[in-house]
């Protein structure tokens, strides 16, 4: 199978399939519910592009799981970044969708991957003008190491040590085309 | 993805549909903002914009100020009467200085058609056009047409009638334009004298009725009568337009339901638009004026960021 036509195979290596994506998330899912008692109040905020995907399959799972769907929404941190003028091109900015007040409610930030830490610092910045959950965790599908701010994931589907110049792609079917995936490519 | 690459923005005529709608899309995210406690992103901290007004405005200039503000970008208001421009100093020289005391965007409104683009090729700093005499003032031509999206959803097949002072309004080429990519059908109604017929080398369709649009309009994009700029030849008076292109209750009844209808301000009530048609319920005047500031954030993010590319 391939994922990316654009790369060759050679440089790209398959680090989990549909199958063992799905077991991730709907673990995170059962992590989740397990630490949070008020469902029904709970906010899962996706960050765009791929994080909302994830959160919707966290959605999704909880709801199975648990009969209560959690609010499921999107915060797009672009306008909060603090690299704009060296980023070179300004990319399309999603709308964000939250809860009209999310004062007092628990919130789970959610992205793909968990990288520098940078961009889920973004994310609490741009919480901040939205209001003040009661609690703010993370979840992501994989953590690849190199945090440079002291900020950590609560839930994890997968850790993956990487070095600098690998990338990690994430793709799913109902987004990409592709088979759900995970791949690392190598420079 | 679709991505913006462009330090400037000096017209509409210059941008395919794709950065028309990159802006557009982009102008919706930053309307979220407005409607949160804290009305205020970092995207533009640290930046510095001048907001250089060489023509008297206030609403324009106000609505970047806020734009500018809401991106925590500093800001510098510098208008004609206080400007060297009166002390003989090119504008370029002007301009120049401006650089030279670093401002990252300069806001321009001038009367010279071009002096936007002039510097813009001249000068590091992002260029952005808030009107250049009667040739463009493209963020109100996009603030109209992202009101006119956000209402119907799309833009394409949409009749659109821009009714009055065409042949000096820079509203009414900055809407031509953009209108006219996006797939809109552009109607530009009033006096001869003020919309001639060579408009129609836009693909525009001329008519010099206002009863004839009525019925079929999606929009009425009412300009305002520029008493100023006009000697009194370009129609015999007020009195007579009005009774032959205002706006009035009764004209207003024959509108579809759906029809909006727009006004760039300040109105001239009694004028181009009866005062209570302006007040009713098909009447877009104040959101256009709220989509202004959403409109004007994209607008500045998007060239404070597509500055990093070298063009």
């Amino acid at each position: 199978m391939k994922a990316d036509p654009h790369i060759s195979e050679s440089t790209q290596q398959m680090v989990m399939d549909a199958e063992s994506m799905e077991k991730a998330i709907r673990r995170m899912a059962h992590e989740i519910v397990e630490r949070h008692d008020s469902l029904n109040k709970l906010v899962l905020a996706g960050i765009p592009t791929r994080g909302v995907e994830v959160a919707r399959r966290l959605a999704d799972h909880i709801e199975k799981i648990e009969g209560v769907r959690p609010y499921f929404g999107t915060l797009d941190i672009s306008m909060h970044r603090d690299d704009l003028s060296t980023r070179g091109r300004v990319t399309a900015l999603e709308v964000t969708r939250l809860p009209m007040d999310i004062d007092n409610r628990p919130l789970v930030l959610v992205d793909d991957v968990f990288f520098t830490g940078r961009t889920t610092r973004a994310a609490l910045d741009a919480l901040a003008s939205f209001g003040r959950p009661s609690i703010i965790q993370l979840a992501v599908l994989v953590d690849r190491g190199h945090r440079e701010l002291p900020i950590r994931p609560d839930y994890v589907g997968k850790n993956l040590p990487t070095s600098l110049e690998q990338k990690i792609r994430v793709r799913f079917e109902n987004l990409d085309s592709v088979p759900d995936s995970v791949f690392v490519i190598k420079p | 993805m679709s991505s913006w690459k462009r330090k400037d923005l000096t017209g509409l005529d210059e941008l395919d549909a794709d950065e028309i709608t990159f802006l557009l899309d982009t102008a919706r995210a930053f309307k979220g903002v407005g409607k949160r406690s804290l009305k205020k992103v970092p995207a533009l901290r640290g930046k510095t914009l001048v907001n250089f007004f060489v023509e008297p405005s206030t609403r324009t200039r106000t609505s970047f100020e806020i734009a500018a503000m809401r991106l925590s970008a500093d800001v510098v208001n510098i208008s004609a009467t206080a400007s060297s421009l009166q002390k003989g100093e090119t504008l370029k020289d002007t301009a120049l200085n401006l650089q030279a005391l670093q401002a990252d965007i300069i806001v321009l409104r001038h009367s010279s058609p071009g002096s936007s683009r002039f510097l813009a090729e001249r000068l590091e700093s992002s260029i952005i056009n808030a009107g250049d005499g009667a040739h463009e003032h493209p963020t109100q031509g996009l603030l109209d047409i992202f009101t006119i999206r956000e209402k119907f959803g799309r833009i394409e097949g949409l009749n659109v009638s821009i009714v009055g002072d065409i042949l000096f309004s820079r509203v009414a080429r900055s809407n031509i334009f953009g209108l006219l990519k996006l797939g809109a059908k552009v109607t530009l109604v009033g006096p001869s004298t003020l919309v001639p017929k060579s408009f129609e080398k836009l693909g525009v369709r001329v008519i010099h009725r206002i009863d004839d649009v009525l019925a079929e309009a999606d929009v009425v994009n009412l300009l305002r009568i520029q008493h100023e700029r006009q000697r009194k030849e370009y129609f015999p008076g007020l009195g007579e337009y009005v009774a032959l292109f205002g706006l009035t209750k009764a004209r207003a009844a024959k509108l579809k339901p759906s029809c909006l209808i727009m006004h760039p301000g300040p109105i001239n009530r009694g004028i181009e638009i009866d005062s209570d048609v302006a007040d009713g319920a098909q009447s877009v005047i104040l959101e256009q004026v709220t989509n202004g500031i959403a409109v004007r954030m994209a607008v500045l993010y998007s060239c404070a960021g597509g500055a990093g590319v070298p063009s």
